[in-house]
């Protein structure tokens, strides 16, 4: 497979403040790629510096096969990109930001009408043509701003949290639009800090203070840990996850609504032990189950893995 | 450079200009506004000025004189007090601000060689109205004995001073100001025009998403400034209409070379503007500096009001630094004297000079990202 996407030892240094730490990786034609982690954790500044937004301090990388230090209008033409805050013109209507995105991306007079329409059915907003831009709700905002971003049928597509904001049907329908834009053959590099919409991805990079910590499929990167995790549902998760960072064979928790996850050493002895000890802190215990790992369980995991806390 | 991507930006700064009330008014209403208010404010103009006379000689020569005054539109004999006793109050209290004396041997005093002499009392508290009141005060006595002379009185006058005034003969100075006041006006608004246009990108975030298309930072510049170049004649062209419909100033100049001449200094005018806005990112800020940057050097160091060659060496200096200078006498140049290239070549080059520089300096403010 061709690779869409290929970056070598890409650095970028604030001052003295390192947000993007020699990273590596390549992206194949076709693929949606995650970058998961805490805000702080690299993510933006590396999409930055393969949209050609910001400089790299020392590195380089390839987007659709033009380098993104010399070639940097080619880079563009080939990419769509849209940003985690809502950034079309919400002074002009919907369909004269078409029209300027069009203009900038050099959409001829020949395609121009089909992929009008095809934006405003994609973001349904074929009645609303008229309508000021900053007047429509975010959802639709989203979906137009994803429209102008494709208007020329860019191979790469750049999404840096796209759906920060909306509600999870909105994210699930915006899901649905980028598989359909992948299925197409369009490489997808997506950043997220939501948990669930890593898993969409068919690989995912694990960013933490501006390194990637892990990178593989999601399923390997859950199977890729070896302690267990015992889900705890408790009458109060706050203060049982007080009791338990301190208790002996459990080596990480962290709150999940009204339960708790531990990772543990021992799933039989922690099985044991656990109710015992929340028990005599006066508190109950509902439930306690083992459970397959989440992102979120991978994420905390490589964290501590790679010997750091977590950043943001 | 990519025309499509270039009208694109245009297009969409001028949609965004038809729905900002204020970058409307700014462009529209303003400029206007000012050209009345300081059209009408601003008039060394003395006219009507409030006098008393002082008539002892009460003859038929000193009469004549009096009507002379009257006559000539410029004063206004309110008082006729009857000694000398009662001048005092008069000026003390501002009543008037000009008192002519005529002593008893006035017209006695007329058929001899030596001549008459009156008194001319002034307020000076205002100089400068005083100044102007005295001259005319001595060019009503001028003309006076020169008709005593020429009725075939024995007055020499062997050397007269016969002074005439060019290019604006009236010495109106509203035909003074208002071609200098085109030019302070356009100085003024067209850097506060664009002064919001980038840092309003950055505000909203919509630079980002513009940084991550194809287009250059040369299309983003030219293409922002097509919609304001356009206002700006405008402009001017309203101006100018004015200044010759509402004030009768005089357009003796070339039109076309008006025209090349102001577009030159919008280009430059504009792009300052639109350099300070992209170098501090904040509207509010760049409207000040914008404003800050071009209000004072073109009202007070353009050569507008205060003629620049009277100026100390040093502010004379900083005076070349001033675009408005050169616009200034472009336009008070082509409306009063009518003059063309051979002329104002040198002005002419600084236009281009300006227009390049402040192009260079908006391209070069934007983010070196921007393809």
């Amino acid at each position: 497979m061709p690779e869409a996407v290929q970056v070598r030892e890409l650095t970028r240094k604030f001052g003295d403040f390192v947000a993007v730490d020699r990273v590596s990786f390549a992206v194949e034609e076709g693929e949606i790629f995650g970058f998961l982690g805490p805000n702080g954790a690299g993510k933006t500044t590396t999409i930055k510096m393969l949209t050609g937004l910001l400089h790299p301090t020392s590195g380089s990388a390839w987007v659709a096969g033009f380098d993104v230090l010399k070639q940097i209008e080619s880079v563009k033409a080939n990419l769509g990109y849209m940003s985690q805050l809502f950034s079309l013109y919400p002074d002009l209507t919907v369909l004269e930001n078409i029209q300027l995105f069009a203009g900038l991306y050099g959409v001829g007079n020949d395609r121009f009408a089909e992929r009008r329409d095809w934006v405003l059915e994609m973001a349904r907003l074929s009645d609303h043509g008229d309508r000021l831009t900053g007047e429509l709700p975010l959802g639709f905002k989203q979906r137009l701003a994803l429209g102008c971003a494709v208007l020329h049928q860019p191979p790469i597509l750049f999404l840096d949290e796209p759906t920060s904001g909306v509600d999870p049907i909105s994210r699930r329908n915006f899901w649905d639009l980028i598989y359909g834009f992948a299925a197409t053959g369009t490489t997808v590099l997506v950043s997220t800090h939501y948990m669930e919409e890593a898993e969409y991805c068919h690989r995912i990079a694990v960013m933490n203070r501006g390194s990637i910590i892990a990178l593989d499929r999601p399923a390997a990167l859950k199977g890729a840990i070896r302690e267990p995790i015992l889900e705890v549902t408790v009458d109060n998760a706050p203060r049982a996850v007080e009791t338990l960072r301190r208790a002996p064979g459990v080596l990480e928790v962290t709150m999940f609504g009204r339960a708790v996850h531990a990772m543990v050493e021992d799933r039989a002895t922690a099985q044991r032990e656990i109710p015992r000890l929340l028990s005599a802190a006066g508190q109950r215990v509902e439930s306690i189950e083992p459970i397959e790992p989440s992102l979120e369980d991978v994420f905390v995991s490589f964290v501590k893995r790679a010997g750091g806390t977590v950043a943001g | 450079m990519n025309l499509t991507r270039l009208w694109a930006v245009s297009r969409k700064e001028a949609i965004q200009l038809r729905r900002d009330p204020r970058s409307l008014a700014m462009a529209f209403l303003l400029p206007v506004a000012l050209l009345i208010f300081f059209g009408y404010a601003i008039s060394y103009d003395v006219k009507n000025i409030e006098m008393a006379v002082l008539d002892e000689s009460g003859s038929e020569r000193s009469r004549a004189l009096i009507e002379a005054f009257e006559s000539s539109g410029y004063f206004n004999v309110i008082e006729y007090p009857a000694s000398y006793g009662e001048l005092d109050p008069l000026l003390d209290r501002g009543r008037v601000r000009l008192v002519l004396v005529i002593p008893p041997t006035f017209e006695t005093d007329l058929q001899t060689v030596r001549g008459a002499a009156v008194q001319i009392l002034l307020d000076g508290a205002d100089a400068n109205t005083a100044t102007i009141a005295q001259n005319y005060a001595t060019a009503i006595l001028a003309r006076y004995s020169a008709n005593v002379v020429s009725q075939g009185r024995s007055l020499v006058l062997p050397a007269e001073a016969e002074t005439r005034v060019w290019f604006n003969e009236t010495l109106e100075s509203r035909n003074m100001i208002v071609p200098g006041l085109v030019a302070v006006i356009m100085s003024i608004i067209a850097a506060m025009l664009t002064a919001l246009t980038i840092a309003r990108e950055w505000e909203r975030g919509t630079m980002e998403q513009l940084s991550a298309t194809p287009v250059q930072r040369l299309e983003v510049v030219l293409g922002k400034l097509l919609p304001y170049v356009a206002i700006g004649l405008f402009d001017v062209a309203v101006a100018i209409v004015a200044g010759l419909l509402v004030f009768d100033v005089p357009l003796r100049g070339n039109i076309l070379l008006l025209t090349v001449l102001t577009l030159l200094f919008l280009l430059g005018a504009l792009s300052f503007g639109m350099f300070i806005s992209a170098a501090v990112k904040s509207q509010v800020l760049a409207t000040q500096v914008a404003l800050q940057t071009t209000y004072l050097p073109a009202i007070l160091l353009s050569g507008f009001i205060f003629s620049i060659s009277t100026m100390p060496l040093a502010l004379r200096a900083i005076t070349y630094a001033v675009p408005a200078r050169y616009y200034v006498t472009v336009t008070k140049g082509i409306f009063l004297k009518g003059v063309g290239p051979g002329v104002l070549w040198v002005e002419a080059v600084a236009m281009v000079i300006f227009a390049a520089v402040g192009l260079t300096l908006a391209i070069r403010s934007f983010k070196k990202e921007l393809a």
